[in-house]
């Protein structure tokens, strides 16, 4: 007979954990099952060259949830930051940069109407976002379904919208579901200005500035409150593992039993109930209710089987658009490369090279053909400016998000892997002239690297994109969006649920009160 | 395979077509999925009795019909049908419903097991696309071989003796819901025991190249039997009279529909005894549990309705004229002397033996007259003679 307080976590990524803590918090007894030596999933610090270390997927924090992070004590359990509150720099080619710090912007001749512009849209933008960032803290509602909880959920929805105000609330309802690119047409002139703040919209995400669901990406990336303002990014001290690690220690002291180098298999059922996991290693661990950190096609697909579940669901699983887009660049670097323009203050904050919303739109136009961009864009970070825990003295590692590098490429990956490697290189030499000469070692990470690395299907960070259809009551898919499954027992905590992706363990708590909500034998 | 440009043509031609096209008085024709159909030969009149007093001959080409292999045709079908298909052993035929998640009914068909693992499901409406999205996750083949099959429905008391002159030994031994396999011109012949007419028959299934012979000599055996080729009309009025549904008349095909609610599920259709919710998954199974425990809307019944005048979608009333239902289906029936009709009624309506009118609208002479027939619910089906049970089959 299996302990009706017995759940077993599949997957130990920051909401995995998150999740675990709280229900071990709440007095479950909680097995956490890892794959890999370590927990952290996407959000983990690992040495990818002897003396270098680097986060080896998500590298800038902005959405961790506030909550969490004092009910679950991170910062006493080990959480601290190496640098808040990091500007943008647009790169410029010929070294005349823009630098922008939330709503202030200064540098290559912009004008004054785009500096008061930028006022407004920030004001604007940020207002938005709190408006996400409140649904971010409840489970999402389902429509159809009368219950109390749920009425109260839709009725707060449309509580939150009135409240914007009748000009806010119609200007968001013009554009949440519109791309950046008119967006940004509407309100500035400067094309690095534009070029920059369009990246926020399509970073990680399968979109051109002129996409649909631009703006929401755009909206969602400022939706957290990290040690700053509104939408402000951060660099844990020891990368983002520092994240997890903390959240490691947080489960571990609520009593979470955390087991690494433990690979299920595929989870068990009894009719249409859960009866437990099984391991690689052939081991079964019996549970009352599982909890799956995994993203749904490989929690639906490589776990459980689509068998066990009805047709329309699976296609609509299936039909879950997350095909990576954006590859992973770490380079070890013997010191610090000069950026033309840059002054050495300026270097360890965040660069990014997009000179104007045409050219990331170019970039994301190859993307569509199953190509990688040759003019691709970036967003750079150099940690270890802030950080000495991440190289020798007076060495560096440079990370960077680069866009468009499609998990389906024509030629594969394989053979390519190189070519765009040096193409990244050159791309970025034009604006540090001396990088070749530092860079002592190497790592591209594609979306088919990431796919194998973090268990990640299609290599997509967010475990799906996020996406007006592919949000809320919709993420992943209706029928699934309340973090629980058409199985009984078997419960989704991972960023394929809403709110979605990014290192802010929403997902994590939503689904740990969902779990507890249903009774102990859940 | 279905050809790609098969839209360009306007209506295919059935490989028996040299034949019935002969024997077409009238040219009657319908038009069923993409092929030329016989509406009637001759009479319908003349049909209907040939196929309940001696043997019919229905062309069944049209039939829409997939092949379904590999090593996941068991699991695969068993998660689309809410039936349990294990219990279908090679060389036995089943019937059943297939639902979408909300448990409403998309189709419903027979199961062939013609061999181990090897399965051909027949349908009234095309499936191709919905069993293709059901086979993510499934190792299985589904091709839909429509028109690489000739068939042939032969129904009535007759029919096992016409068969075995035609050379079919042993057939009369095949049990109802069976299958068995005969050398015919070189060439397989696939023979089952099933029909759409409620009494003893068999289909025959056959490589369209050998479909004519098959005709000729199924005629020539037929002649001291009273064998005559039957169309769609008399073939409705046999199955009305054996209560089978008719997927667009009876209940509207789950994917079809626009307004979900005029959809049934299975309960709805009388089909409960199709419905095995002990298997752990099957599409429609949650919202099929969901129904058992909050009831559900409607009840499927035969109604023996008093008079001549035929029911055809009929409002049903109580006594006090409160509407309860709808007629699908209904007619004269010759054989149980009765005017019969299938309906829909709300729930709780439709226990046997309850009273209800029906309002039915009739024309004598160019007059229209309306009349409110006191009719009841039947239990047993209007028409069901023993020997379509009995094995070996008798031969009249």
């Amino acid at each position: 007979m299996t302990d009706a307080n017995q759940v077993v976590v599949i997957g130990g990524g920051h909401n995995g954990l998150v999740c675990a803590a709280y229900l071990a918090k709440a007095g479950r007894t909680v097995t956490l099952l890892e794959a890999a030596g370590t927990v952290g999933g996407a959000a983990v610090t690992r040495e990818f060259t002897p003396g270098f270390k680097v986060s080896a997927c998500a590298h800038v924090l902005n959405l961790l949830d506030a909550e969490i992070r004092s009910e679950l004590a991170l910062d006493a359990n080990g959480l601290e930051f190496s640098r808040v509150s990091l500007q943008t720099i647009a790169l410029a080619d010929d070294g005349n940069h823009l630098s922008i710090s939330g709503a202030a912007v200064s540098g290559n001749g912009v004008s004054e109407a785009d500096q008061s512009a930028l006022v407004e849209y920030r004001r604007r933008m940020e207002r938005f976002a709190q408006l996400l960032s409140r649904l971010h803290k409840r489970p999402p509602p389902r429509p159809g379904v009368n219950n109390s909880g749920n009425l109260v959920n839709l009725a707060r929805l449309g509580l939150d919208l009135r409240r914007l105000g009748k000009t806010d609330m119609r200007e968001f309802l013009r554009i949440a579901g519109i791309n950046i690119y008119d967006v940004l047409e509407e309100n500035f002139e400067h094309p690095l200005l534009k070029g920059a703040l369009s990246l926020d919209g399509v970073l990680g995400a399968q979109l051109g500035p002129r996409s649909n669901n631009s703006v929401l990406n755009a909206l969602y990336r400022i939706s957290g409150r990290v040690s700053g303002g509104q939408g402000s990014l951060a660099i844990p001290r020891g990368g983002m593992g520092a994240v997890t690690s903390a959240l490691g220690v947080a489960a571990e002291r609520n009593g979470v039993s955390i087991r690494t180098s433990s690979r299920v298999k595929c989870i068990q059922l009894d009719g249409d109930r859960v009866r437990g996991v099984e391991l690689d290693n052939g081991e079964q661990i019996a549970a009352a209710a599982i909890v799956s950190n995994a993203d749904p096609k490989a929690t639906f697909f490589g776990l459980l089987g689509a068998r066990h579940l009805e047709a329309e669901f699976v296609r609509r699983i299936d039909n879950i658009r997350m095909r990576g887009n954006a590859a992973k660049l770490h380079l070890a670097l013997d010191s610090l490369p000069e950026f033309t323009g840059l002054a050495n203050d300026q270097v360890g904050e965040r660069l990014v090279i997009a000179p104007d919303m045409a050219y990331v739109e170019r970039a994301f136009d190859h993307s569509k053909y199953g190509r990688y961009s040759t003019e691709p864009v970036f967003e750079i970070t150099i940690p270890s400016i802030h950080d000495d825990s991440l190289a020798s003295s007076g060495q560096h590692v440079l990370s960077a998000v680069v866009q468009y590098a499609p998990y389906a490429l024509k030629e594969g990956w394989d053979s390519t892997r190189q070519a765009f490697l040096s193409q990244i290189i050159d791309v970025l030499a034009r604006y540090a002239p001396d990088l070749r000469q530092h860079i002592v070692a190497s790592e591209l990470l594609t979306p088919v690297d990431i796919e194998q690395e973090f268990g990640i299907t299609g290599g997509h960070w967010h475990h799906g994109e996020y996406a007006l259809d592919q949000a809320l009551m919709l993420r992943p898919v209706p029928g699934a969006a309340q973090y629980t499954t058409p199985i009984n027992g078997l419960f989704l905590c991972g960023a394929g649920c809403h709110p979605g992706g990014g290192v802010m363990g929403n997902a994590g708590r939503n689904a740990a009160a969902v779990v507890l909500g249903q009774g102990r034998a859940a | 395979m279905i050809d790609r440009d098969h839209f360009r043509v306007g209506a295919l031609r059935s490989p028996f077509h040299s034949r019935t096209e002969r024997l077409n008085q009238f040219n009657a024709w319908d038009r069923w999925k993409d092929y030329l159909s016989a509406r009637q030969y001759e009479d319908e009149s003349l049909e209907y009795f040939a196929c309940r007093n001696a043997c019919g001959v229905f062309d069944l080409t049209p039939m829409t019909k997939h092949l379904i292999t590999g090593p996941d045709a068991l699991p695969f079908l068993d998660r689309v049908m809410t039936r349990n298909v294990t219990k279908i052993k090679p060389g036995r035929v089943g019937y059943s419903v297939w639902c979408n998640e909300s448990g409403r009914v998309i189709d419903d068909g027979t199961i062939f097991h013609l061999r181990e693992n090897v399965y051909r499901l027949c349908s009234q409406e095309r499936q191709l696309d919905w069993l293709l999205t059901s086979a993510i996750g499934f190792d299985v083949d589904i091709v839909e071989d429509t028109n690489d099959v000739a068939a042939l429905a032969v129904q009535g008391p007759t029919s096992c003796a016409v068969l075995k002159k035609m050379g079919l030994d042993g057939i009369e031994t095949l049990k109802p819901f069976g299958l068995t396999y005969y050398a015919f011109e070189g060439t397989e012949l696939l023979v089952s025991r099933t029909g759409y007419t409620g009494d003893l028959g068999y289909e025959l299934w056959i490589d369209p190249a050998n479909a004519e012979p098959l005709w000729d000599q199924l005629f020539a055996a037929g002649r001291d039997y009273g064998i005559r080729p039957m169309g769609g009309e008399a073939l409705d009025l046999s199955r009305i009279e054996a209560g089978f549904l008719l997927a667009g008349v009876d209940f509207l095909p789950a994917d079809e529909a626009i307004r979900p609610d005029r959809t049934r599920s299975p309960f709805e259709l009388g089909l409960g005894w199709l419905v095995d919710l002990d298997k752990p998954c099957f599409t429609g199974r949650r919202a099929l549990i969901e129904e058992k425990q909050n009831g559900s809307r409607y009840n499927f019944v035969k109604l023996d309705i008093d008079g001549n005048k035929e029911a055809d979608n009929s409002f049903i009333f109580t006594k006090r004229e409160k509407f309860v239902g709808v007629v699908t289906s209904a007619m004269w029936s010759p054989s149980a002397k009765a005017n019969i009709a299938l309906a829909s009624l709300e729930v709780p309506y439709g226990q046997p033996g309850e009273e209800f009118l029906a309002e039915i609208y009739y024309q004598r002479e160019l007059k229209w007259n309306r009349v409110m027939a006191p009719c009841r619910v039947v239990d047993k089906i209007f028409f069901d003679p023993p020997r379509r049970r009995m094995t070996p089959a008798p031969d009249f």
